[in-house]
């Protein structure tokens, strides 16, 4: 592409813990006229008319009503990821802009971090981890032990992309696999996986040994697990949550884990992200909790930055973008 | 005694930190009369004569010539797990002693294991805990990248049924197999996991992202991977041992990991166990330590117990014995 055809592209900023990747520049440059807000902000009259898409990387660039308006010729948003929960879709088609998303990219490595994450709680790695390096270990006890995966049951709560990655993982490890999801999936693909369909959740929550959560955050599925879901499951359950940290009632999940309602948790969300550093949530031992880095391997966020490229170019050439998200 | 005809066992001890656990006493009870070590050296006139069988929990009682020698009508000593490194199984037969490991009980919850590191590895998960944690954190980077596992190429040393589970695991993650055996495995046996063979342990060293030791600790695989094995691995190349200490070459390990030729390890098992505190191994950030956990499970425990308890009645009874282990 020539180098004065590239679309104008706001990016919030580059390098550093939150901005566009250093080596993600090249690709980048090769294919969008990447501005940063600073330079937007010094330059805005020129600029704001020749911004035609926006680069949200993380969350940042905000798409907020006072930006959207200074942008008249803006035609799609790429976002970083699977989730859109953060963006008023409503408020951004109302401009005439598309909006897209990195479905595809993230499912693996999302996938892959729950099946990490559930076997790190009940194999105890972080726990042993502690007293591998303890200078107070003099020996490993023999009655430390934690809970067996193979032949255990799982409960997927969501069988979109993810949630069926989970389900394929699950499945090499012996283990019984039930799923809820809003729509059941095909035959075979149950059978692939040997995944067996609770039409209520409940059924889901009272026969399972770990409960993983793979939803999309809609208005159905905040605290879609509250207190009567954590009653309903074992007390010798682990709830593991991958998705999004408002699906779960954080003060029930709380009390469930001080009062035994439930064994364990594991968490790559939270609400917020980051916690307090006082929020009890923290101080539990019976909860291990990642910082939300369900994608975060080389390969993904490469992939997640080339799919944002092909929507945003396909985008401001009028043509139908890949992964549309609609209101 | 409570029923004189229940054959005696010995064990080194009942509950506490390191003894048989207690709650597979009621099921040991069930079928034999247990005498701890402490009981047995109390009573050693009377008792001496009456334990026909011994059930070696982690590593105790210890094996040795002195005790084999006390106890004439010893007839079957049963480890709990697979390893029998640590007995000295020539020494045993020479007094007519049968040995028994625990192979299948294992298997599974070690392979689970094994996968468990290699995420947690890969992921930066202990890192990440900390981060979550840490009172400094403020927000979280969106930088703090790991290794994909899916599609990623796994290298599996040591085909025998904890291997061949690890194998069966990571196709699930459309993993690359490969792997490296005494004996090659069948073919309608790797076309069930896609593992393919390298005759030659480098071919595999070369090519892995991460590699995985499941092999018996023997004479033969002592120091399997050293510094040459180490300098043939990818710089990007992350190690996972679960199978004994001694496999690796822990000094070579330790310079491998503060110069870079390999990106990290996972090590549920080293030498000795636990390492002394002041060790390099603990101090190293590419590094993640477990206690030995590959089979401790409630479940796994328990069929370790039971499968021994199989095998001393076999014996007891002369018959062939379920995983009966000889001196090479």
């Amino acid at each position: 592409m020539a180098k004065q055809d590239r679309p104008y592209t706001l990016i919030n900023v580059i390098g550093g813990p939150i901005g566009v990747y250093e080596d993600h520049v090249e690709f980048l440059e090769t294919h969008l006229k990447l501005i940063t807000m600073e330079e937007f902000l010094e330059n805005k009259q020129v600029l704001s008319q020749k911004i035609e898409a926006m680069y949200m990387w993380f969350k940042k660039p905000e798409a907020t009503r006072e930006l959207l308006q200074s942008l008249p010729n803006l035609k799609v948003i790429a976002n970083s990821g699977v989730g859109v929960d953060h963006l008023d879709l409503k408020l951004i088609s109302s401009f005439g802009v598309k909006v897209a998303n990195t479905p595809f990219a993230v499912a693996n490595p999302t996938a892959d971090l729950g099946i990490a994450l559930l076997m790190a709680s009940a194999r105890r790695i972080v726990e042993g981890y502690q007293i591998a390096l303890s200078p107070e270990t003099k020996y490993f006890e023999a009655d430390w032990l934690g809970e067996e995966i193979n032949g255990a049951t799982l409960g997927i709560i969501g069988m979109g992309h993810i949630g069926y990655k989970v389900a394929q993982r699950a499945k090499a490890f012996d283990m019984k696999i039930l799923y809820h999801n809003r729509k059941r999936r095909t035959v075979d693909e149950e059978q692939a996986v040997g995944a067996i369909y609770c039409q209520n959740k409940e059924d889901l929550l009272q026969q399972s040994d770990f409960v993983m959560l793979t939803v999309i955050l809609t208005p159905q599925t905040r605290n879609l697990i509250g207190k009567k879901e954590l009653e309903l499951m074992k007390p010798t359950a682990t709830l593991i949550n991958v998705c999004r940290g408002q699906v779960v009632d954080q003060d029930a999940l709380l009390n469930a884990l001080q009062n035994g309602v439930i064994k364990a948790a594991a968490l790559d969300v939270t609400y917020p992200e980051p916690l307090p550093r006082d929020h009890p949530l923290l101080k539990l031992k019976n909860i291990i909790i990642t910082p939300h880095i369900g994608s975060a391997t080389v390969k993904a966020r490469r992939l997640m930055m080339i799919s944002m490229v092909e929507s945003i170019l396909d985008g401001v050439n009028g043509l139908p973008v890949p992964n549309e998200v609609h209101g | 005694m409570e029923k004189p005809e229940l054959p005696v066992l010995l064990v080194n001890e009942v509950g506490g930190t390191l003894g048989v656990l207690e709650a597979h006493v009621p099921y040991l009870k069930k079928h034999f009369h247990l005498i701890t070590m402490k009981e047995f050296l109390e009573s050693k006139d009377c008792l001496s004569i009456k334990i026909e069988a011994i059930y070696v929990w982690w590593h105790r009682p210890i094996i040795d010539r002195e005790l084999l020698k006390s106890l004439p009508n010893l007839k079957v000593i049963a480890n709990s797990g697979a390893g029998v490194d640590h007995l000295d199984l020539k020494l045993i037969a020479e007094f007519g002693v049968r040995t028994a490991n625990a192979p299948s009980a294992v298997s599974s919850s070690t392979a689970d294991t094994g996968m468990a590191l290699m995420l947690a590895a890969a992921r930066r998960l202990i890192e990440g805990c900390q981060v979550t944690t840490s009172p400094d954190t403020e927000y979280f980077p969106c930088n703090m990248l790991g290794d994909e596992v899916t599609g990623a190429t796994l290298g599996i040393i040591g085909m025998g049924s904890i291997g061949y589970k690890i194998a069966q695991r990571a196709r699930a993650f459309e993993m690359k197999i490969l792997y490296h055996n005494r004996n090659r495995r069948r073919e309608d046996e790797e076309l069930a996991v896609s593992a393919c063979y390298c005759g030659k342990i480098e071919d595999l060293l070369q090519q892995s992202d991460f590699v995985m030791l499941a092999v018996n600790l023997t004479p033969q695989t002592y120091n399997l991977i050293g510094e040459k094995e180490l300098k043939l691995m990818k710089p990007t190349a992350t190690l996972i041992n679960i199978s004994r200490g001694p496999v690796v070459d822990q000094e070579a390990l330790v310079e491998a990991l503060q110069a870079g030729v390999i990106k990290g390890a996972a090590l549920d098992v080293t030498y000795p166990e636990p390492l002394p505190r002041d060790h390099p191994l603990l101090k190293l950030k590419n590094v993640i330590l477990t206690p030995h956990l590959g089979s401790r499970t409630h479940k796994t425990t328990r069929m370790i117990t039971e499968e021994a308890v199989e095998n001393i009645l076999a014996a007891l009874c002369g018959f062939p014995m379920p995983s009966e282990v000889f001196p090479d």
